[in-house]
């Protein structure tokens, strides 16, 4: 359904174990409301990332729930604790049912 | 004891050099990008401006938070644009079956500079835009449909030919050929029109770093065209740019891509002769 969609994620390569580090992360999107109308009156139909998760190694880092009122290609910046090496999971979810995800390996050093 | 009170005295006075010089390096903090390129944001006006000794970027106007989405290509979004246009750019359209990419082989890369001097004269003798060369390209050699001259594709991609010029120092020719297009520009920068009798100048030139109510007028650099502004978070375009500031004084605004908006462009470009290339910004 929405088209244009692609995840973008940055996440330092290296880090000290234990370190707090900064991830940021952005989707484009464009967030249908479901509250718009279209020319003829029409309501247009909701479309929207739904919910977003974070997990590290399998274990959860963030799990939001997204409503229709965020704006368009939604970001989200925070910060994580990496106790050893591993990988990042960064999933999304589409109210049309598709799920996008990228991985970020970080390294200990 | 007179030495003694000398000393204090210089003290002070030290004291206080320090502080205005910190209070300034926090106003005008530079332009740094990703933390390696550095991007100058005022330079000396060109010879051509009577009115004005220094032209700024209209990036110091703006409040801190909005200086800093455009300090990181990450937290930028005219990137998510940028991408678009790649996109674009290898995507096949039209009768010929050719993307950007069957021509330009060596990638978005070939326009390094292009747009610090855009709007230039033509093999023809005309004053032509970078939109109007992406649209040539694609009815001329591609056989495919002109893109809208402002609209989101047309944006993205002057975006993206726009950023392979970022800091390359603007330096659009006024003289010889373009030059009667250029006074056309001026001629039009100083007429005053719409309901409001305003014309460019009173505000990006009499008025700049004065607030206009809630917003805090630049010089009207274009420098940083096409910018993502935060108000419609899209990409936007100088002709679209130009048409909601004459709507703002209740004039009648020229078409996208006409005559007039081009010949403006030229001389509103050459107004930042001297700043660099910032596209793609960040505005409000």
């Amino acid at each position: 359904m929405a088209s244009g969609v692609k995840p973008r994620v940055k996440v330092p390569k290296k880090a000290a174990a234990g370190e707090a580090i900064t991830i940021k992360t952005l989707i484009s999107h464009k967030m249908e409301s479901g509250q718009r109308k279209d020319k003829e009156g029409n309501v247009i139909p909701r479309s929207i990332i739904n919910r977003f998760t974070c997990a590290f190694n399998g274990k959860s880092v963030v799990d939001i729930t997204m409503e229709p009122a965020i704006s368009t290609n939604p970001y989200f910046q925070f910060d994580a604790t990496v106790p050893e090496a591993g990988e990042f999971v960064f999933t999304w979810y589409d109210d049309d049912g598709s799920v996008y995800d990228t991985k970020k390996s970080v390294a200990i050093g | 004891m007179g030495m003694n009170l000398f000393k204090t005295t210089a003290a002070i006075a030290g004291l206080a050099l320090m502080g205005t010089g910190m209070a300034t390096a926090g106003e005008e903090s530079a332009l740094t990008i990703n933390g390696d390129l550095t991007i100058p944001t005022s330079a000396s006006a060109p010879a051509h401006l009577e009115n004005i000794d220094m032209v700024t970027s209209g990036w110091i106007y703006r409040t801190k938070e909005t200086q800093a989405l455009q300090m990181d290509d990450f937290d930028n979004p005219s990137f998510v644009f940028v991408d678009v246009a790649l996109d674009l750019w290898d995507k096949v359209d039209g009768s010929e079956g050719k993307a950007c990419s069957s021509c330009h082989e060596n990638g978005p890369e070939e326009f390094a500079g292009l747009t610090a001097s855009m709007p230039r004269i033509n093999a023809e003798g005309q004053l032509e835009t970078t939109t109007e060369l992406v649209n040539e390209c694609r009815t001329e050699r591609m056989g495919a449909e002109p893109w809208k001259y402002s609209k989101g594709k047309m944006a993205a991609m002057t975006s993206l030919i726009g950023l392979q010029s970022r800091g390359s120092v603007v330096n659009v020719a006024i003289d010889g050929a373009a030059a009667p297009y250029w006074e056309k520009g001026k001629e039009l920068y100083y007429t005053r029109v719409g309901q409001l009798d305003m014309s460019c100048s009173n505000c990006h030139e009499d008025n700049y770093d004065v607030m206009i109510r809630a917003d805090h007028l630049s010089q009207g650099q274009i420098n940083g065209f096409p910018t993502y502004r935060l108000k419609n978070a899209k990409m936007n375009t100088t002709h679209a740019r130009f048409k909601g500031c004459m709507k703002n004084i209740r004039a009648k605004p020229f078409g996208q891509g006409s005559d007039e908006f081009k010949a403006l462009e030229l001389y509103v470009a050459s107004r930042g002769n001297g700043l660099t290339v910032e596209t793609p910004s960040v505005r409000n």
